[in-house]
């Protein structure tokens, strides 16, 4: 188990690295970065001025070499628009972001899995089929519509929850309960077609003619073996959340990392923007490799592979 | 008969719902096991043969009805217990080991977890105590370096050594009655015939009765002391195993035996027999002989009412034209 993790966070400081040097040569390919900070409209004297000023005149391998440096210390510069260190400017939006990303990804699962179980032990009754009408609903429904449906329902008729902002856990419910339900139909139905296929399984026969009960059946030994993909799942979706709740986060008025990013590009900030980009990468690698360490700690075959 | 049977099943049927019409895939079956003894089921594939070991553990899945004249187990009727205490029973006093050992052990949990599991779960003992039986076992059905084997999950044993791990996790609790559902037809011959050993040996030493399901006559050869063929989900013919292989008195059974070549009677080249024909349809109502369409004795009386004759030495057959009856 040891050398399987050492392996994997060997592989996921590689691919950490990789992207690294993507998002910043990406950025150095897209065309002059002094012409684009200094505006349409300056001289050649101010374009020359501001290249160096930002170090743009220096080797690019040299440029990416400090950049690289400084980012390990978390230093990412000071923003162009914002006046700002960059870091200074990630610290305060991450936190939103993670508490949304993070609660929706756990409201998301706490309803899935049980009704997935629910759903397959249950197969074919009304049970079964409400829990695929709330699925195509989830998956159907376009995330801002479902948001503001929300808020109108809880805000503005029933006035039970506050509409926009981010200053108490009440603030949070809606926005997490619209995001979760866009990752929950995805979960529900792995997690029932996982239970199905292991239910079917000559070891479950095995563990009931040991006169186990059907809770020791159930959870021991079904439940167990069918989240297994469900954690791949819930790792990309995590991701997904944590870089894609822009439309959340603008509804809700949230000012997390989707909206910065979404802020920065718009107004050509790029030392925001690849520090956006990198960390959200960094953030992905990492919830990923959590998961494949947890299903190896799930199931002992895939400690070996 | 002295002593009453350890299992008596009297007249059981499987019927399998199929969306309006029904396929009634075990009908009028009865037989008894005595403590100790072996019976072997034989049958094709589709004969019932696992539909009715499966029904005896009440297994069978959900949308499968079973119902029987009467089924009783060392004097418990097992049609009319609440599944509280059948499932106190399972794994305890009846056991069952499965086909594929491949696929039988869950692949999450060690052997040691799996093993100790039903013991834990039947009697009031220590985790301590029910590691050192399951060693015990491991060791008493072959298996070397057990205390290591116990921490190792499925996918670290072969295909002979988890069904050697099944057949001890049957044994933790010392069952009574002990179902082995086809335990060799995954494995190769030589696996197989240490299998048979070692079943064979456990029942001499620990009085075991055993139910072997197998579609192998050369299996039931070496360790029935009672057989039943079963045929299209009827029982056809059962009785001792010596008697019944010298002189098989349903058609069905002697087609069986025809099948297989016997060493230095068939000679090299020689064909061996077969069966024509296809086993009928067993959907809608099934009326006379099953074996009629394929039977070379068969005649219009057939179709009608077949009773099972009991002949000889405690033998039993379903045919109107049974050799060897009076």
């Amino acid at each position: 188990m040891l050398r399987f993790a050492l392996r994997r966070i060997g592989v996921a400081v590689c691919v950490a690295f990789t992207v690294a040097v993507f998002s910043f040569f990406l950025l150095h390919l897209s065309g002059d970065l002094a012409t684009a900070i200094a505006g349409p409209e300056s001289s050649a004297e101010q374009i020359a001025q501001i290249r160096v000023e930002y170090g743009l005149d220096r080797p690019i391998m040299a440029q990416f070499i400090d950049w690289l440096v400084r980012a390990l210390h978390f230093d990412f510069g000071r923003s162009f628009y914002f006046q700002d260190q960059v870091t200074t400017l990630i610290a305060g939006r991450l936190g939103v972001t993670m508490a949304l990303g993070g609660m929706a990804l756990g409201f998301a699962l706490l309803v899935a899995i049980p009704l997935g179980v629910v759903a397959a032990i249950r197969r074919d009754t009304w049970i079964d089929r409400s829990a695929l009408m709330i699925s195509v609903f989830g998956q159907a429904m376009p995330s801002f519509w479902f948001a503001l449906t929300l808020v109108l329902i809880f805000s503005v008729k029933l006035r039970w929850l506050p509409a926009s902002g981010g200053a108490t856990w009440k603030h949070m419910i809606l926005p997490v309960v619209a995001l979760g339900t866009y990752a929950m139909p995805a979960i529900m139905r792995l997690t029932r077609n996982g239970m199905l296929d292991v239910l079917a399984a000559d070891y479950i026969r095995t563990a009931r003619a040991k006169g186990l009960s059907t809770a020791v059946v159930l959870f021991k030994h079904a439940l167990r073996n069918a989240v297994i993909p469900v954690v791949g799942l819930a790792a990309v979706q995590l991701g997904f959340m944590l870089g894609g709740s822009i439309v959340i986060e603008t509804v809700f008025s949230l000012h997390g990392l989707g909206h910065l990013a979404w802020e920065a590009i718009s107004r050509n900030d790029y030392p925001v923007v690849q520090a956006v980009v990198l960390l959200l990468s960094v953030v992905y690698i990492l919830v990923t490799l959590a998961a494949d360490l947890l299903n190896a700690a799930l199931d002992p075959r895939m400690r070996t592979g | 008969m002295t002593a009453a049977p350890l299992l008596s099943v009297s007249d059981l049927t499987i019927d399998i719902p199929l969306g309006g019409r029904t396929l009634h895939a075990v009908r009028g079956v009865s037989f008894e096991v005595s403590r100790g003894e072996t019976l072997c089921i034989v049958g094709e594939s589709g004969s019932g043969k696992s539909l009715t070991s499966l029904a005896l553990m009440n297994l069978l899945p959900g949308r499968l009805k079973r119902a029987a004249a009467a089924m009783s187990f060392d004097g418990i009727d097992l049609l009319s217990i609440p599944e509280r205490r059948m499932s106190d029973l399972r794994g305890d006093r009846m056991a069952m080991i499965f086909q594929e050992p491949m696929t039988s052990l869950n692949p999450a949990y060690t052997i040691g977890n799996q093993l100790t599991e039903a013991f834990l779960r039947h009697r009031k003992t220590t985790r301590k105590e029910a590691f050192g039986r399951a060693v015990y076992l491991l060791e008493k059905v072959g298996i070397t370096a057990a205390d290591r084997r116990m921490k190792q999950y499925p996918h670290q044993l072969s295909g002979g050594l988890r069904q050697r791990v099944m057949i001890a996790m049957a044994l933790m609790c010392e069952p009574d009655l002990l179902i082995a559902d086809e335990p060799t037809t995954a494995l190769d011959v030589t696996i197989q015939a240490q299998i048979l050993l070692l079943l064979k040996d456990l029942q001499k030493e620990l009085g075991i009765a055993i139910i072997l399901i197998t579609h192998d006559l050369g299996v039931v050869a070496r360790i029935a002391d009672r057989v039943a063929v079963m045929y299209a989900g009827e029982l056809v013919e059962s009785g001792p195993a010596a008697p019944l292989f010298q002189s098989p008195a349903h058609p069905y059974t002697r087609g069986l035996l025809e099948c297989i070549p016997q060493p230095g009677k068939t000679r090299p080249g020689e064909p061996l027999g077969s069966i024509p024909g296809l086993v009928p349809s067993l959907t809608g109502r099934v009326s006379g002989c099953v074996f009629r369409n394929r039977c070379p004795r068969a005649e219009e009386a057939c179709s009608g009412e077949v009773p099972v004759v009991a002949f000889g030495d405690a033998r039993r057959v379903r045919c109107l034209f049974a050799e060897g009856v009076r």
